[in-house]
């Protein structure tokens, strides 16, 4: 194997390593999607966010438009607070709602926000003030039966 | 037993630990030594091209046909398991992050270990036993950075190269059984893979964690090499004495590695 | 001008550990231009001088003054730049196994010397023509006969014409054709590049027919010493016993053993 075929081979190798690297960022990453692009701050306050976690989808009419940057618990009101990092190209009213949703049945938590009607749009670091906490399968279920249970005294009555 | 007995079995067992103790410490004094006089291999590159052929495209054909092949059975028992509960559409997401966190750098590097590895520690154990270094030495050539040092750059540029074309194949293996032989959406694949997979913390740790693997395997490999006991017998153990030290060191690491990176990281 | 002695040992100790000391209190001293041997049995420590000589082992006694320098007292650099001035014949060669004969030979050169291709090339042929083997240039390592690798890496050494050559056991499994090419060769050499050579072997007829002088050692220390004459009428027992081949004398035919008889149990009888 003289000098050029080595090189050669070496080459090719470094270049398919390279092109698999890519081909991981691209078509198996989020690469392609906003990283980068220009941000600014927001902040929901939840009476609970149920399974919310950090780097969840922000999102508006099913689109991303931010993720969740960060999640604290206020020990003064005792409630949960949501940062988050909206893309700049897209403002919102200042009376938008946030709901954490879940997509799907069993799928993963993401905030949901639905526009509002005010002129005026929420600026960097404000705070929604319309939300609507996670559904909690637990009080769901409770409902549920309390329902039933309802139902079965109306139709025996 | 008597006390004597398991006296002597103690102090077997201390003096065992103590000169593993001592050969770490001689193992970081050469890296240290290697690395210092890594110039050589450097400004004459092409004796580090000429090593990562050797460690990085003689390993190519064990690296992609593994990696097409754990892809594979990723997709077979990652729908099994899937489809139970309705999840078959996040196929791409159970192979992709398998793949590019986990089984790419780990099973990548170990069959790095004991592909190239072993082929490295051998020829310079060779070399030793059959007097080429002192012959080089007494030419008035550091053997360690003439004949170590290219060795062990080029293992640690390959490593994450072949890491990620095992995960790449092994991707693609995933696509090829779970949509082509399978039958889940191909669209489903795709995308609720790119959704959940993310280049920083995803693909980017398990590159750092190939970077890692790459650099233990290497030096292990060259030291256990340039260590050995110059006869037939000794270069024998040395080999597998790399392949077995670089197999644990891997997956220590890889633990280590996990627990910095993935854990702890989601805020919750 | 007076000539200083090119290799000077001088009251040299040199143990691996200071209970089991491998040389014991050695003078010796090397003319320039002389081709001297060192013989002895296996295990007396003369390739362990030979390491002395090269730098590689520093003594634990007494100063090794090789071509000016005390070789303990050398830095890396220095002792590479002492090394660069000698040539130095292993005991099967240590040819670079992945390399062609034209490539070992090349090999010092290339290290040392930034030369043009062609010049490079002129020497590379000199030196194999020298040792006879120009036409093997294209060869590996593994397709060299034992007599051929060993003056492949007889080229190799005398690539940088060095000031001093030193042989391991030269001689050592070669056939008697081969032999008379090397004992052949190192003479010529010798001669041809004005060097100096040291040649650590057993063989003794043989190297008796070549060496200008012969320090004789046993078990660490300089034994004898003198001319090839002297040493073939030598009446010191050892030597007798050494250059004659005897199986009796002061080295014992038998390993030191218990009672014969009672490792055949007669006295139980």
């Amino acid at each position: 194997m003289n000098r050029s075929m080595i090189d050669l081979w070496v080459g090719v190798f470094v270049v398919a390593g390279f092109a698999g690297l890519i081909f991981l960022a691209l078509k198996v990453g989020n690469l392609a999607s906003f990283n980068t692009s220009q941000v600014y701050p927001l902040q929901a306050k939840f009476a609970n966010i149920g399974g919310l976690k950090v780097r969840a989808p922000v999102k508006s009419a099913g689109v991303v438009v931010g993720r969740v940057a960060e999640i604290r618990f206020d020990n003064e009101t005792y409630e949960a607070v949501v940062s988050m990092n909206l893309d700049q190209a897209f403002q919102f009213p200042r009376d938008t709602t946030a709901k954490i949703l879940t997509s799907g049945i069993l799928g993963e938590q993401y905030i949901g926000l639905e526009a509002g009607g005010d002129a005026a749009m929420l600026g960097s670091g404000d705070r929604l003030r319309l939300t609507q906490s996670a559904v909690v399968l637990e009080n769901l279920i409770s409902q549920f039966l309390f329902n039933k249970a309802a139902e079965g005294k109306e139709a025996a009555k | 037993m008597r006390a004597a007995d398991v006296r002597g079995q103690l102090e077997r067992l201390g003096g065992a630990v103590t000169s593993q103790v001592w050969r770490l410490g001689f193992a970081s004094r050469f890296l240290l030594y290697l690395v210092l006089h890594s110039g050589t291999a450097l400004r004459r590159f092409r004796l580090t091209v000429a090593e990562i052929y050797f460690a990085g495209v003689l390993s190519l054909v064990i690296i992609l046909v593994s990696g097409l092949f754990v892809g594979m059975v990723l997709g077979l028992q990652g729908y099994e398991t899937l489809q139970r509960f309705g999840a078959s559409e996040s196929l791409g997401v159970l192979v992709a992050l398998s793949l590019v966190r986990e089984l790419g750098p780990v099973v990548a590097g170990l069959l790095f270990a004991s592909r190239a590895g072993s082929a490295i520690t051998a020829e310079i154990g060779l070399m030793k036993a059959t007097e080429q270094l002192s012959a080089m030495e007494m030419m008035a050539v550091d053997p360690v950075a003439r004949v170590v040092a290219p060795r062990f750059w080029g293992g640690v540029l390959s490593m994450p190269l072949l890491a990620a074309l095992f995960s790449a194949m092994g991707i693609f293996g995933g696509y090829l059984v779970g949509v082509q032989l399978i039958g889940v959406d191909p669209g489903a694949f795709w995308s609720q893979m790119q959704a959940s997979v993310d280049v920083r913390n995803d693909i980017l740790n398990g590159v750092y964690k190939s970077i890692v693997f790459g650099i233990a395997v290497t030096w292990i490999a060259v030291f256990e090499g340039y260590d050995a006991v110059p006869t037939a017998e000794g270069v024998s153990r040395a080999t597998t004495r790399t392949v077995v030290t670089s197999s644990l060191a891997i997956l220590a690491l890889d633990f280590v590695l996990t627990a910095l990176m993935f854990t702890g990281g989601n805020g919750q | 001008m007076q000539q200083s002695p090119i290799v000077e040992i001088q009251n040299v100790s040199f143990g691996y550990d200071a209970a089991h000391p491998v040389l014991r209190d050695i003078d010796l001293s090397i003319e320039r231009g002389a081709v001297v041997g060192i013989m002895g049995q296996s295990g007396c420590g003369k390739t362990t001088l030979l390491r002395v000589i090269m730098g590689a082992a520093a003594p634990t006694r007494g100063a090794a003054r090789v071509l000016g320098a005390v070789t303990s007292a050398l830095d890396r650099d220095g002792l590479y730049a002492m090394r660069r001035k000698m040539g130095m014949l292993f005991q099967f060669g240590a040819l670079f196994t992945d390399m062609s004969v034209y490539e070992n030979v090349a090999f010092p050169l290339r290290e040392h010397a930034a030369l043009p291709a062609e010049l490079l090339n002129d020497l590379v042929m000199m030196k194999l023509q020298a040792v006879g083997l120009r036409g093997a240039a294209h060869l590996m390592p593994a397709e060299l006969s034992g007599g051929m690798a060993r003056r492949v890496a007889l080229a190799r050494s005398i690539a940088l014409d060095p000031e001093l050559i030193l042989y391991d056991e030269p001689f050592t499994g070669l056939d008697p054709i081969s032999f008379g090419v090397i004992v052949r060769l190192i003479r010529e050499l010798n001669d041809l590049l004005g060097a100096t050579s040291i040649i650590v072997t057993h063989d003794v007829q043989e190297a008796l027919g070549v060496v200008d002088y012969v320090y004789f050692m046993a078990a660490g220390r300089v034994i004898a010493k003198g001319t090839p004459d002297e040493i073939r009428d030598s009446r010191e027992p050892f030597v007798n016993q050494f250059v004659n081949g005897k199986s009796e004398g002061p080295v014992p035919f038998h390993y030191p053993a218990p009672d014969y008889a009672a490792d055949l149990e007669l006295a139980a009888l």
